[in-house]
């Protein structure tokens, strides 16, 4: 029976999916998690109190978490660009 | 129900690495329903974007237990594996996670039949507006004017209202929601999971590719339905109609923003004119009118 | 020691099933009704409405549903049950696809009738043959008494093999026809048939996440699959001889695997027949015999796994007759696949008894004599 389990790269390394990176400013961060909660890839980890951190191997770059943070703390930066 | 977000299951139902597009509006409904009912339920999924977005076997891009099933079966094979549990004394929800596709067109028969027998799974059709896993081409859900593969000029029929139907079959909950509402999809996922008997949720998920916006304001144009009134949050729970807020503030049609801010933002409405945008604005007050008598019943 | 006894009755086919059924214990139920299918599924309903059968029994709006409900309820363990007929099964016929390829071993049974248009309610073999290459065990009952055997046995087949089973019984002339019938005491059912593994195929339970049917990352993976099928099919030859021979012991009745064989150890012509009509086919056989024609007979009492082996032992007869109660513009089903398995035993293929039309024992008895005359095609339409 060929029988699937739960796995990362279901489809591959996604993060080459993407052209623009999201890069969070931790100082402009204020903690609240909308970006974790948002974020149809779960590559946004969050804990309370320690702030964000994204998984480029698999972020797709869609933007979704710059679009919905309330004090535009995420930038969309062109890949390749520093 | 206090909705913390910290306190939220940090487990990843949704596994980085999936098929999914980029910005996918379902995907992020799955994390939602993963974290409400993620480890009592099994999924049945039909043929749908949720079928491929599982990525390739034999790993597995959702992290639920998963049967995926016919097109036209899913309220049907629910009902089975429902029973099957009931009878072996298996605690757990029999769910299913299909398409508008698979729920308003191809399966709608096995639905209404559900729906009848007051069969006991929770049935949520995530609403992308089109048959999009098979390339944007039109579904009985598919808003009037939109553009789509095969109404290339705009789709002349209306929407046909699942939700509305399911209700008038008098099943025991049935809800709208909106992944913009992550809290209120919460708390109508684990109502859904205390009552016995047919329940229906119909999740509004935007779809960057089929809807023609950037995919970073997937969040934006869910929340944008709302706040214009082209989509409404309410639950028919028990018998009883009830609006959900934020709706409950768009009632008062002065509160709503112009539905020109809902559909500028989608290529799929850019053809419109002044005149069809209005004649959209009227419908939607129609529509508002039907739910607001039937809140008051 | 307690003596168990039999019970000694009258059934149709259709109840004989039922009865069968509801001794085998299924947890779930799910049918649409269809000529000449629905007192099955109204003994069924009867059954667990008075307490005597403890199932779920789920009233589906259609076939395709029906199928996928028992499909739902096997893939999360349960033991489970459909019946349909003719156009029910074309209507679940991608449910029944499904069922194969996901090997959830679920029971069917099929009273056999007739395609349309026109609508026609009367018996004919191409609704079940239609299974064929779907990855179903098909077996076909020649009286009732082996219509109940057959239901009570694929449960067991069904669940050793993991593949879903379908039972024949043919469109009135068995379903509705009242033959006597032995039903055996429930405790030797319940020792014959003990309950599933319910984690078998796959053990699909809330916090197990596993996902069945996603595609594959490479093709090979989903042919591999197939092909277990077909390998699958072949193993299930011995299980099935297997049950046939322990429910011969444990019931009395044993009827020879795969295959019957009527009078053939000594024949030089043999008829082929599968189904009820074959009692009528040995009616002739016997009064041919009397007239001192070395004439025999096998019945398929499987379809699927296409039993080669005995078929190839055809081979050594002067001519086989093969009779078939379906057609298709190729010929019919079994002669197709009798004369594949043959080398150089000449094969007429007679094509009859179809759209319901009648044909019994006198009807067996001339074309059988015309056949041996050499007056028959390789393929003949006798109407």
């Amino acid at each position: 029976m060929p029988i699937s389990t739960p796995s990362t790269a279901s489809a591959g390394v996604t993060g080459t999916w993407r052209t623009y990176k999201p890069v969070v400013n931790l100082q402009k961060c204020i903690d609240c998690g909308l970006c974790w909660l948002y974020c149809p890839e779960s590559v946004i980890d969050w804990e309370k109190g320690q702030k964000v951190t994204i998984d480029y191997t698999f972020c797709k770059g869609c933007g979704i978490c710059a679009d919905v943070c309330p004090v535009k703390a995420i930038d969309m930066v062109p890949e390749g660009e520093l | 129900m206090s909705f913390r977000l910290d306190l939220l299951p940090k487990k990843k139902y949704v596994v980085p690495g999936n098929a999914a597009c980029a910005g996918c509006g379902m995907m992020i409904g799955l994390k939602i329903l993963g974290m409400a009912l993620g480890e009592e339920s099994v999924l049945v999924i039909p043929a749908s974007c949720a079928s491929v977005v599982q990525g390739l076997a034999p790993k597995s891009g959702v992290a639920m237990p998963i049967l995926n099933v016919p097109f036209a079966s899913s309220p049907a094979v629910a009902t089975g594996i429902s029973e099957a549990f009931k009878m072996l004394g298996v605690k757990g929800h029999a769910v299913v996670w299909a398409g508008d596709g698979g729920t308003a067109d191809i399966g709608f028969a096995a639905l209404s039949g559900a729906a009848e027998r007051n069969s006991n799974i929770i049935y949520i059709m995530y609403d992308n507006e089109a048959y999009m896993n098979t390339g944007i081409q039109r579904s009985g859900s598919t808003p009037r004017t939109a553009w789509t593969t095969t109404t290339p000029t705009g789709k002349r029929e209306r929407k046909k209202d699942v939700a509305l139907l399911m209700a008038m079959h008098g099943v025991p909950y049935v809800a709208t929601a909106n992944i913009a509402y992550p809290q209120d999809f919460y708390r109508k996922l684990k109502r859904a999971a205390e009552i016995q008997g047919f329940k229906f949720i119909h999740l509004y998920t935007p779809c960057p590719p089929g809807w023609r916006f950037d995919p970073a304001k997937t969040v934006e144009v869910a929340r944008l339905a709302v706040e214009t009134g082209a989509w409404i949050l309410w639950e028919y729970d028990n018998g009883v109609f009830k609006l959900n807020p934020p709706s409950t503030v768009y009632a008062d049609k002065s509160k709503r923003r112009p539905l020109k801010d809902y559909l500028k933002l989608q290529g799929r409405f850019a053809h419109l004119t002044e005149e069809e945008i209005k004649a959209l604005e009227e419908e939607v007050d129609a529509k508002w009118n039907t739910i607001l008598k039937l809140a008051k019943l | 020691m307690k003596t168990l006894t039999v019970q000694r009755t009258a059934l149709t086919g259709n109840y004989a099933v039922a009865y069968a059924v509801k001794m085998a214990k299924p947890h779930v139920i799910a049918a649409y009704p269809i000529t000449p299918q629905t007192t099955i599924v109204e003994k069924l309903a009867e059954f667990v409405e008075k307490g005597e059968l403890n199932a779920s029994f789920v009233n589906v709006e259609s076939e395709f549903s029906a199928m996928s409900v028992v499909y739902g309820a096997a893939m999360a363990g349960a033991r489970a049950f459909t019946a349909t007929s003719s156009h029910g099964l074309l209507y679940m016929y991608e449910a029944v696809w499904w069922t194969a390829l996901s090997r959830a071993p679920v029971v069917m049974a099929v009273v056999t009738r007739t395609i349309g248009p026109p609508w026609n309610i009367h018996v004919e073999h191409n609704d079940i043959l239609a299974l064929r290459d779907s990855g179903w065990i098909i077996a076909m009952a020649e009286t009732v008494q082996e219509a109940f055997d057959l239901t009570l046995q694929a449960f067991k087949i069904a669940e050793t093999v993991v593949l879903p089973m379908a039972v024949g019984v043919d469109g009135f002339i068995l379903s509705h026809a009242t033959e006597p019938v032995e039903i055996p005491p429930q405790e030797l059912v319940d020792k014959f048939l003990p309950p599933r593994r319910p984690d078998v195929p796959l053990a699909l339970r809330p916090g197990n996440a596993i996902t069945f049917g996603n595609l594959p990352s490479d093709n090979r993976i989903h042919a591999r699959h197939k092909a277990a099928i077909y390998q699958a099919h072949q193993e299930a030859k011995a299980v099935i001889t297997q049950v046939d021979r322990e429910y011969g012991k444990m019931f009395g009745r044993g009827y020879q695997g795969l295959v019957e064989w009527y009078k053939a150890s000594d024949a030089k012509y043999i008829a082929v027949c599968t189904g009820a009509w074959c009692s009528d086919a040995k009616d002739a056989v016997d009064a041919l015999r009397e007239r001192g024609v070395p004439i025999g007979l096998m019945r398929l009492r499987f379809i699927r796994p296409f039993p080669r082996e005995e078929v190839e032992k055809l081979d050594q007869y002067d001519l086989v007759v093969v009779y078939d109660r379906d057609i298709t513009p190729a010929g019919g089903i079994l002669g197709i696949e009798v004369k594949s398995a043959l080398r150089r035993a000449k094969v007429v293929n007679i094509i009859a008894g179809i759209a319901g039309v009648d044909f019994d024992n006198r009807n067996f008895y001339e074309t059988l004599q015309r056949a041996l005359e050499g007056k028959y095609r390789d393929v003949e339409v006798v109407i």
